[in-house]
């Protein structure tokens, strides 16, 4: 083997070390903000489905979000625009000027008739009654959700 | 809300076919460093490359398709992480084992039994994978595995199946078989403070008396930290193993840390640390020696016990610059145990700062792994078992890498994934299949609506659980 051949050897295998560390830097980024393809697709579904959904909706199905407790307390949102998020931040739904929620601290969502709620990682815990959620959460009409010092419900 | 939509309706993918493109350079860094190994050490590439590479794809291809079919929604990048730096350590040991220099009076066939142990590895891999099926479960075992993890620990003090084997007596040997516990200790610790920590969190974060802006713990709060102090301190003591007591110490205060979200932990932790090492400095022999060490490691050259592996690997890495001998060239042999605790310095040597830069970025990227599947988690235990299970790598390399390269007194700890050393091996296989299992229930969306089942079914087939 001359010195040449094996220099090049050496060379070419750092390189690949290296295309591999890369590559996996690469992967990690592209994976940072989750998917846009699918997004779209289920963003495209969504509307269809809530424009169908309406009429079969049975009559006592809750149709906005209350704040009923807490400084923010009459402020709604509405079913229709779901999920919502509630939180601090200025991208929620339902903001809340309360600092025991986090920037994005709760969200609710549908899953056929059925409402949930489900913790976002906030620092202080989403409650519903007296019990801190882990997953989400099934929420009924009047159910008391506890976010920091506010207490939201689902209404009709 | 059109933006408010789009950050809500955040999915992970499942990039299955991103994993698959990673672990076929995985595999390329694995079976070119074999070739490599050949190529320099005996001028032609091996003639079993065609036996090695199928059964380390084999290996891969199983692990691969166990994701696929138990963890669709895991994280694509922590495993051809891990295959890379297992077939690069297998290739060092396996260019070690080739040595017939005067030095290498090794055993020669420490890489076969490598290869075995990450065959028995990569079952358990799978295993940890298709039975556990939610991370969650290991919750109820918390105080189970906690004893059990204490009794592994003590398992080496038992006179007949105890074994000391440089001065330390942290192995176990039944028949032929040797076993370090304390690998699977490490595991199964971790386990036992996540579930202790998520329950007990609220009651640890309450703040006591404020000196200099920190609040400190409450007196009558510091037991479990005190407890593990006291384990530690056991283990440096009784079996002179100065890393892993390093490190479970070091795992507790982490999870303890990121639990309460309570800076004071850390004062009090490093505060009780520092007593420690400094009790240990003061009561032994080679604590001391250690630390001499490290404060100058040439005057101690050529004594015994010296620095002579020490100061021959900082001779390696400086031979080997910044691209290395090259395969074959160098000459780790002259460090004893190059195969295990000192196979940095022996890639060092061959391949130079810009593989070792690339193996200690595959650790950053690992923790960087680790940390990232802690922050999406939906639930606290598993979120406190990411951070634990990310820092056992992150101490394990700092302390390590640390250790060889002169930063800080050398402790022995084997280089995950790298070094020889069976147990460590199939327990680090392990600990990535539970990282493995978290990151898909948390990167699995929630359960909700999709345009087909939201049908009339929908409430026979409730797929939120009420809890």
């Amino acid at each position: 083997m001359s010195e040449l051949t094996l220099f090049l050897i050496r060379f070419a295998y750092l390189a690949i070390l290296w295309i591999f560390v890369l590559s996996a830097i690469s992967v990690i980024r592209s994976d940072m903000f989750g998917a846009r393809v699918p997004e779209t697709a289920r963003g495209a579904a969504a509307p269809t489905r809530g424009k169908s959904k309406p009429p079969t909706r049975r009559r006592g199905s809750p149709t906005h979000l209350l704040v009923v407790e807490g400084d923010n307390a009459g402020a709604r949102a509405e079913l229709e625009d779901a999920p919502l998020l509630i939180g601090r931040g200025s991208d929620a739904a339902i903001r809340l000027d309360d600092d025991y929620v986090s920037t994005r601290h709760a969200r609710v969502a549908s899953s056929g008739d059925e409402w949930f709620v489900e913790d976002l990682g906030s620092t202080n815990g989403t409650y519903v009654g007296s019990v801190r959620i882990t997953q989400p959460t099934t929420i009924g009409l009047g159910i008391q959700v506890r976010i920091g010092k506010t207490i939201l419900e689902l209404r009709k | 809300m059109s933006q408010n939509h789009s950050l809500m309706d955040f999915v992970h993918r499942q990039r299955r076919g991103a994993e698959l493109f990673l672990l076929l350079l995985a595999l390329a860094v694995g079976i070119g460093a074999y070739a490599a190994v050949g190529l320099g050490m005996e001028g032609t590439i091996p003639a079993d490359i065609a036996g090695y590479g199928g059964w380390l794809t084999a290996l891969i291809v199983v692990a691969h398709v166990a994701i696929r079919l138990f963890a669709p929604y895991a994280d694509p990048v922590l495993l051809p992480l891990v295959a890379a730096l297992n077939g690069l350590g297998l290739a060092v040991i396996h260019r070690l084992d080739l040595d017939d220099t005067a030095q290498c009076i090794d055993n020669d066939t420490f890489a076969r039994q490598q290869l075995i142990w990450m065959t028995l590895g990569v079952v358990l891999f799978v295993a940890t994978l298709a039975l556990l099926r939610d991370h969650r479960l290991l919750q109820r075992l918390t105080y189970t595995t906690g004893l059990t993890a204490i009794v592994l620990l003590l398992l080496p003090m038992v006179p007949f199946i105890g074994n000391t084997v440089n001065g330390a007596k942290i192995w176990i040997s039944v028949g032929p078989f040797s076993f370090q516990p304390g690998e699977v200790a490490k595991v199964l610790l971790v386990i036992a403070f996540a579930g202790y920590l998520v329950l007990h969190r609220d009651a640890l974060a309450l703040a006591g008396r404020r000196v200099l802006f920190i609040d400190l713990p409450r007196g009558r709060d510091l037991g479990p930290i005190l407890g593990m102090w006291a384990v530690s301190m056991f283990i440096l003591v009784f079996q002179r193993d100065l890393g892993s007591s390093l490190l479970f110490f070091g795992i507790f205060l982490i999870m303890l840390y990121v639990a309460t979200e309570r800076p004071g932990w850390l004062v009090v932790g490093t505060a009780l640390f520092a007593a420690g090492a400094f009790a240990g400095w003061q009561a032994f022999g080679h604590v001391q020696n250690r630390v001499n060490i490290w404060l100058d490691p040439m005057a101690y050259y050529d004594q015994n016990p010296g620095s002579g592996q020490l100061v021959e690997g900082l001779f390696g890495m400086g031979w080997g610059g910044l691209i290395g001998r090259g395969f074959g060239e160098g000459a780790p042999c002259r460090i004893p145990y190059a195969e295990s605790d000192f196979i940095v310095p022996a890639i060092g040597e061959e391949l130079g700062l810009t593989a070792v830069l690339a193996v200690i970025l595959c650790y950053g990227l690992i923790v960087e792994r680790a940390l990232r599947i802690a922050l999406i988690s939906r639930d606290g235990f598993g979120k406190l078992m990411a951070v634990g299970l990310g820092s056992i790598f992150a101490l394990q390399v700092f302390v390590v890498v640390g250790g060889v390269t002169g930063l800080i007194p050398l402790t022995g700890l084997t280089t995950p994934f790298l070094s020889y050393g069976g147990s460590s091996l199939v327990a680090n296989w392990v600990v990535i299949a539970l990282l493995l299992r978290i990151s898909d229930q948390a990167r699995r969306p929630v359960p909700r609506l999709s345009a087909t089942d939201a049908g009339s079914d929908s409430e026979s087939t409730q797929v939120v659980k009420l809890k």
